[in-house]
């Protein structure tokens, strides 16, 4: 049973459509697995039962032109799917069912796969380390206390500790691809507008984006299938044709000229972490791809742009959590007096801090000097890569500054803790995708990742390096089940 | 051909003030579903039953623009004679309140959608004209009822998310009348459009009054108070009224207006603050992200400007026109569509030889009087349009006198019936055959004969009491003209 859990999403679609294992089978040994690594608390809600009950009814009369045939799945806790509780990772929605579910997830359904449970995050999504959750620290499969990184710790956690073939996470500012290159998985985000955010709990609208993250770039491809659609409900939305990503793949990346822009070799930047990056050069060479330098100049503009722009569109976004319809509520005097206590005590302090930051920044005396200021700023970086895409087809960078770091080691450093984020926000800035792969070890043994930024739209381009690269690259994460007594 | 109405001034002692009016009116925009949602808009439903997870701002939703709502304001801002702007971007208005669900509003603050227009009204000697400086699309908040217990307060979202215009006027206006004249030319406007039916008592129409005094004279403002929330036109004149009396009062003491908010109180007919402009909000403006800026196209507003029928003042120029109305004739009748569109029927039913004086005359009189003592509406008229036309052209073709009309008018009140029919049953026809009328004031004269000695010896006032003789005698019927000519030859 436990070499289900070691089969990539793509392997397990052909075992259930070859018949060689059921739904139930599958559903069944990914339980087992989550039963026995709570450990990792992973998840914050478990559906397991249902799962099993799902599992049946498919076995019974299996679908299997479905692209996700009666295949498991647990996703990341800020997606809203209807009767199980949503918590975001916070307190004050602690106790939120909601009677809706969220159009990624709907699609996903829709494909055949089965909800397992719900997955520990970052609350609000706000963390890159999934240590701001209310629900208490995710550990990385890789080692003891390291972080799985954040946002979506929860969703790396549980594809690299397997258990979960696949997951979707949420990306605002790097959330889908720190954690994938904390936990030696893929992780992709989407082109802003290519997954509706509608019922999605909202982090920043502008910078929000869902994507998959799986254990190989195939795997990823096929679930960036069946979740990017237009979608009506997000005005957002874009209506273009998107490819079959997972059919059309291909490793096949001759003549593609790969951009290296100089800015991302940041000060004080680990050694590792740019060998790591002149090795990913010298992989894209190797499959015939040409490497051009490029300049992004307002690079170093990005990370505080990012923490103005995010925080301003959260402090208006979380406004919402008051006490009066839903969610926790604290008894007050009068109603100024509830809304106080319910926001101080249903919010941790990350939440609170990134809620005074984004209400500082739209402050009618402050407007100007930074958030009007942050969003010309903002123009400039996406300039930067419109005029890059003149000249390259795709960029390449590394995904994090470091490898991932010990639990509590950053907590009581916020700034540190966003330097963790300055090779990804820019690409959230812009609306770009971007994918991480997992590309070497550091002395540690923990997984290093690299990250390859597309044009807008262009999902399938960088899809196929990251494959091609992921042949050449044939790396091996290092799980020992440690949790596993 | 713009006069300068009777000035409204304040006096006091050894000075003279103007005030100096600007409104902030809240048109509901006349839609089915909400701005931003699909749920229902309707008046009077019970208490949260047109709320969505949208107008609840549940995790996750989005809003998502009504085109039709965006339709009704630019077809409202063509009726404004205004520019159209055909890039506006929706702003979110950040403040806490229970009703307010998500925390903010989404209304426009940099970018509207209708920009600088201008209403022409009418006053008692000319027309002036008033302009408009914006008129953008926001949300409505639900409603907060706070006296169903004495310690909770409840929240009824069905008004939440409904989409409202607020129409932003230039500070032009200059009294109470002024401030009347202009509210009901817009009203009319709108309903015109039918982009807003301007039920006040619902709250389809409020307005926020901006006050301010001056002397007479003097080209600057004053300091302005902004009166919120004002839902009737009485009560915008009662609050005006106060509140400029109140500034001229601090100015004559030599103190100084504090530019604020205020609130009128309807039961004490007082404005009181309601915060100071260091206490005002601030309302962290910034363009929504969950929506893209609002971008129309010229073919898009050349369609809607095709589908605007005639408005007030082209009604009037044409009833003045076609109809040999006077100015003050046609001012009545388009000043509500539904009153013009009951005299344009009752034009067309009385056909090619229509007598347009008599028929405005019984609509603004005998009709109007009818409707105001009954509390009607012209829509709720107890006497049909088609039927009214028959009762003028009976009057104008001799068949009944101008009293008779009265008599038949009362009996057509009761299940608006054929005038023609009641003058046939109850033998009402006016008599005119001059024989019988004739013989009928001979009569008369031979029973009055001293009177009729005494008229032709020069008292004329007898004339009138043999007209009043013969008329009664005739039941009321006879044709009063030709009883004038007969008397006149027999006398």
């Amino acid at each position: 049973m436990s070499d289900i859990t070691k089969q990539s999403l793509t392997e397990l679609v052909e075992s259930i459509k070859n018949k060689k294992l059921s739904s139930s089978e599958v559903t069944k040994a990914f339980i087992e697995r989550s039963e026995k690594s709570k450990v990792l608390n992973a998840f914050i809600t478990e559906d397991f039962t249902s799962a099993l009950d799902k599992a049946k009814k498919f076995d019974q009369k299996p679908d299997l032109d479905l692209k996700l045939p009666g295949i498991p799945m647990a996703v990341k806790d800020l997606f809203c799917t209807k009767n199980i509780k949503t918590t975001a990772g916070s307190k004050i929605l602690n106790n939120f069912v909601p009677t809706y579910e969220s159009t990624v997830t709907e699609n996903i359904w829709n494909e055949g796969a089965i909800l397992l449970g719900k997955l520990n995050c970052d609350e609000f999504a706000m963390g890159s380390s999934n240590e701001t959750s209310f629900f208490g620290n995710v550990q990385n499969p890789i080692d003891k206390n390291l972080v799985p990184g954040g946002s979506s710790g929860g969703s790396a956690s549980a594809v690299a500790g397997q258990l979960t073939p696949i997951t979707i996470g949420t990306d605002t500012g790097g959330s889908i691809r720190q954690p994938a290159s904390f936990t030696g998985t893929v992780g992709l985000k989407p082109t802003y507008g290519s997954c509706s955010r509608y019922g999605i709990v909202a982090f920043a609208s502008s910078l929000d984006q869902a994507g998959p993250m799986a254990q190989n770039v195939r795997d990823c491809a096929l679930l960036q299938e069946v979740i990017s659609s237009f979608d009506a409900k997000d005005s957002t939305s874009i209506d273009f044709k998107r490819n079959h990503y997972s059919k059309d793949l291909t490793n096949n990346i001759k003549g593609k000229k790969i951009g290296i822009p100089k800015e991302y070799r940041v000060d004080g930047m680990p050694k590792e972490i740019e060998d790591l990056w002149q090795k990913g050069i010298e992989y894209v060479r190797d499959c015939g791809a040409e490497i051009i330098n490029i300049s992004l100049p307002h690079t170093s503009y990005a990370l505080p742009t990012y923490y103005i722009v995010a925080p301003a569109e959260a402090s208006s976004n979380l406004a919402r959590y008051d006490g009066v319809k839903y969610g926790y509520r604290a008894n007050g005097e009068n109603l100024i007096d509830m809304y106080e206590k319910t926001r101080s005590e249903g919010f941790g302090a990350e939440v609170q801090r990134r809620i005074m930051i984004g209400t500082y920044v739209l402050s009618s005396g402050y407007y100007d000097a930074y958030y009007l200021k942050a969003q010309k700023v903002r123009r400039l970086i996406k300039n930067d890569f419109d005029e890059a895409y003149k000249k390259v087809d795709a960029i390449l960078t590394p995904s994090t500054p470091s490898s991932a770091f010990k639990i509590g080691e950053k907590t009581n450093d916020p700034v540190s803790m966003y330097l963790n984020d300055i090779f990804t926000v820019p690409v959230n800035l812009a609306g770009l995708p971007g994918i991480s792969i997992p590309a070497g070890h550091d002395t540690k043994g923990y997984p290093l990742g690299l990250q390859i930024i597309g044009k807008a739209f262009d999902e399938q381009n960088i899809l196929n390096i990251a494959f091609a690269m992921e042949e050449k690259i044939n790396f091996k994460n290092k799980i020992t089940d440690w949790w596993i007594k | 051909m713009s006069k300068k109405s009777r000035e409204y001034l304040i006096n006091r002692k050894d000075n003279q003030y103007e005030v100096v009016i600007g409104l902030e009116v809240h048109a509901q925009v006349l839609s089915k579903s909400k701005l931003f949602s699909t749920s229902a808009t309707k008046f009077g439903a019970e208490p949260n039953t047109q709320v969505s997870l949208v107008d609840a701002a549940f995790p996750g939703m989005l809003p998502v623009i009504n085109e039709f709502c965006v339709k009704q304001a630019i077809k409202t801002g063509i009726g404004l004679n205004a520019r159209i702007n055909k890039r506006s971007v929706f702003d979110r208005k950040n403040y806490f309140y229970a009703d307010l669900p998500q925390g903010y509003q989404i209304s426009q603050f940099k970018d509207p959608i209708v920009g600088e227009g201008k209403v022409i009204i009418d006053l008692p000697d000319g027309h002036k004209e008033v302009g408009i400086e914006r008129l953008h699309l926001e949300q409505d908040a639900g409603k907060s009822i706070h006296d169903l217990d004495p310690q909770n307060t409840f929240v009824d979202l069905n008004r939440s998310g409904v989409a409202l215009m607020e129409i932003v006027s230039k500070p032009d206006l200059r009294s109470p009348d002024e401030v009347s004249i202009y509210i009901k030319k817009l009203r009319s406007i709108m309903q015109y459009l039918g982009t807003c039916d301007g039920n006040m008592q619902e709250g389809s129409l409020r307005a926020d009054v901006n006050v301010s005094v001056r002397e007479k004279g003097s080209k600057e403002f004053g300091t302005r108070c902004e009166i919120k929330n004002v839902n009737s036109i009485k009560f915008m004149q009662m609050a005006i009224e106060y509140e400029a009396n109140r500034q001229v009062d601090l100015i004559e003491e030599g103190k100084t207006i504090d530019q604020e908010t205020r609130l009128f109180d309807t039961k004490k007919n007082e404005t009181r603050s309601m915060r100071s402009k260091e206490d005002a909000h601030d309302y962290r403006y910034f363009p929504d992200p969950d929506l893209l800026p609002l971008e129309v196209s010229d073919e898009f507003v050349n369609k809607l400007k095709s589908e605007i029928p005639e408005l007030p003042d082209d009604k009037k120029k044409r009833f003045i026109n076609e109809f040999k109305l006077s100015a003050y004739e046609a001012t009545i009748l388009v000043s509500d569509i539904e009153i013009a569109k009951y005299f344009e029927e009752v034009v067309a039913k009385m056909g090619k030889n229509k007598d347009m004086k008599l028929a405005v005359n019984w609509i603004t009189g005998e009709l109007f009087a009818v409707l105001n003592s009954k509390n009607l509406e012209i829509t709720q008229s107890p006497v049909s349009a088609k039927n009214l036309a028959i009762l003028v052209n009976l009057i104008k073709n001799g068949t009944i006198s101008g009293k008779i009309a009265k008599t038949v008018f009362e009996l057509m009140l009761k299940n608006d019936e054929d005038p023609q029919k009641i003058v046939e049953e109850k033998g009402l026809k006016q008599q005119s055959d001059p024989k019988a009328l004739e013989e009928l004031i001979d009569k008369i004269i031979n029973n009055n004969r001293e009177k009729a000695i005494e008229y032709k010896q020069g008292k004329e006032k007898l004339f009138g009491f043999f007209v009043g003789q013969a008329m009664k005698a005739s039941g009321g019927k006879a044709n009063p003209q030709l009883i004038n000519e007969i008397l006149k030859k027999k006398l």
